[in-house]
């Protein structure tokens, strides 16, 4: 069952081709990761994905529904960002903020401490929020994300700037939630060791979606390899 | 100081109508502050001061006219922020100083008011009507209602509005709305601490409970809390000493304020609060 379904996605700013073209689709269960140079075009592709770029071309459909004709959509999708901006001094505690993200629950104080748990920071419920450490933030925001129950989870560059120990605790509880629940998952990283381990589905953006597939054909395959490699290294002279 | 001053009808009806719109002004003003629009109110009060001299010039109820040109100004303030990218403090300095212009332009013409401009400018809470009152309690209610309704959508607009957008809430409404409250929240404000003080009644308890709060509920009972003390404190203090209440009010709301520096700067909140995660370990 595809759960997400993308057809000649262009957007572009300014005349200038953000993405081109862009195909493919996400099914249940899947662990997708999105690969690609800085600015080729994943946080644009998330924006259009989640509404918060209107003006794309093509046809994007979650649940098979087109996201132009319906918001409906977004109940059903927990989102991670790159990094999460708020002010350092909110007065609020970890708790507080995971439950800004819950819809609508009976008991919504039991729910938070449960997915607080799941993504193992129950003991900093109580701590406020601008005193936790970036890895430790980050798996408030996962709990935010997953407090609804979502059908799928996406996540832009979720490890950006956090030490390894804590990307190893963020990746196993990513792993988890794809393993023990079945619940389907859209990460962008540029950790290609992580997502070779991790997904089952790469995709490979750089402006245009040059593969989409298996993780192992990507990954065992010399020449798409170093096709990466090289559009990598020309969109990093590009910017420079 | 006696209690035969609360038996006082004018006194019962200041310190009513003071705590309906101290709680008002600490509710509203947390999300402002946060949302780092602290000097908003303030560019609002200015601005329904333009609205009373054009209610006063043109012949209509001064009131009515400075809620319609408060709602009017903030939203063509939020706006103009989201459409031309002009920043935030930039526009409440436009408004700002328009708004008096406009009241004082009006005035001249005008030749002069009746109207006690110096009530307008510094408040007069003793002077409130019952109907007044009435209507003070009514207001803020309804926005208190509003906000106890709307509070998950408030809360995580103010948190973060990329979030909040994903999470399906309406942002932009949710952020209109919040400007028209706030509009509606300084006009009926200006009776108590008037038109020059009434960001104070907005910003510094919010200021002083985001110190010391440890969560969002615990800052907002706080803000409310210290925004009470001082209005109360504030009116009473200014009938024993004869005293401008409104200045008595920001007066006591700065103490406040200045403590909770000192109580910051000792550190005598994180020595309570290791004994008091002590005490749960034990």
């Amino acid at each position: 069952m595809k759960l997400v379904d993308i057809k000649n996605l262009t957007v572009d700013f300014d005349r200038i081709l953000a993405l081109q073209d862009v195909n493919f689709s996400v099914s249940k269960g899947d662990f997708l990761g999105i690969i690609g140079p800085n600015g080729a075009g994943k946080t644009t592709l998330f924006s259009c994905m989640l509404g918060l770029k209107q003006n794309f071309k093509g046809e994007i459909k979650f649940f098979d529904k087109n996201i132009r004709k319906s918001k409906q959509y977004l109940t059903k999708v927990g989102y991670v960002p790159q990094k999460p901006v708020f002010e350092k001094n909110f007065p609020a505690t970890v708790k507080e903020v995971v439950k800004m993200g819950l819809r609508k629950h009976s008991d919504k104080d039991d729910k938070v401490d449960r997915t607080l748990q799941q993504v193992w920071i129950h003991e900093l419920g109580l701590r406020r929020i601008g005193e936790l450490s970036g890895g430790q933030l980050q798996r408030v925001f996962i709990a935010k994300a997953l407090v609804n129950d979502p059908q799928i989870l996406i996540l832009d560059e979720p490890v950006t700037g956090i030490d390894s120990q804590s990307k190893e605790l963020f990746y196993e509880i990513l792993r988890g939630l794809n393993k023990n629940e079945n619940l389907t998952i859209i990460w962008s990283s540029h950790d290609l060791e992580a997502v070779a381990k991790l997904a089952n589905k790469v995709a490979c953006l750089n402006r245009t979606l040059f593969f989409h597939g298996i993780s192992n054909e990507f990954f065992s395959n010399e020449a798409l390899l170093k096709q990466y490699s090289e559009s990598s290294m020309q969109m990093h002279m590009h910017q420079h | 100081m006696s209690l035969e001053i609360l038996t006082y009808g004018f006194m019962q009806r200041a310190i009513v109508s003071g705590i309906a719109i101290a709680l008002i002004c600490s509710t509203v003003g947390l999300f402002l502050v946060l949302r780092r629009q602290s000097l908003f109110g303030d560019a609002l009060a200015h601005s329904a001061f333009g609205g009373i001299a054009a209610g006063l010039f043109l012949g209509f109820y001064p009131t009515w006219i400075a809620y319609a040109v408060a709602i009017g100004s903030a939203l063509g303030l939020s706006k103009i922020r989201q459409r031309f990218q002009i920043s935030g403090d930039a526009t409440v300095g436009i408004l700002l100083s328009s708004g008096i212009a406009i009241g004082v332009v009006l005035i001249s013409l005008s030749g002069g008011f009746t109207v006690d401009i110096f009530s307008l400018l510094f408040g007069s809470i003793l002077l409130v009507s019952v109907e007044d009152t009435i209507f003070i309690l009514g207001l803020a209610g309804a926005i208190l209602i509003v906000i106890l309704l709307l509070y998950r959508e408030l809360s995580y607009t103010t948190f973060n509005e990329e979030q909040a957008k994903v999470s399906g809430i309406p942002v932009e409404k949710i952020n209109y709305l919040l400007v028209i409250i706030a509009g509606i929240t300084v006009v009926t404000s200006i009776q108590l601490v008037g038109i020059l003080l009434i960001s104070a009644l907005f910003v510094i308890p919010n200021v002083t409970a985001i110190m010391l709060g440890r969560s969002f509920k615990q800052t907002a009972i706080l803000s409310i809390s210290f925004a009470i003390f001082s209005v109360v404190t504030g009116i009473l203090a200014s009938y024993v000493f004869d005293i401008t209440p409104s200045g008595m009010i920001v007066l006591i709301s700065m103490a406040i304020f200045v403590t909770a520096l000192g109580v910051k700067s000792t550190g005598l909140q994180s020595y309570h609060r290791i004994r008091r995660t002590k005490k749960i370990k034990s």
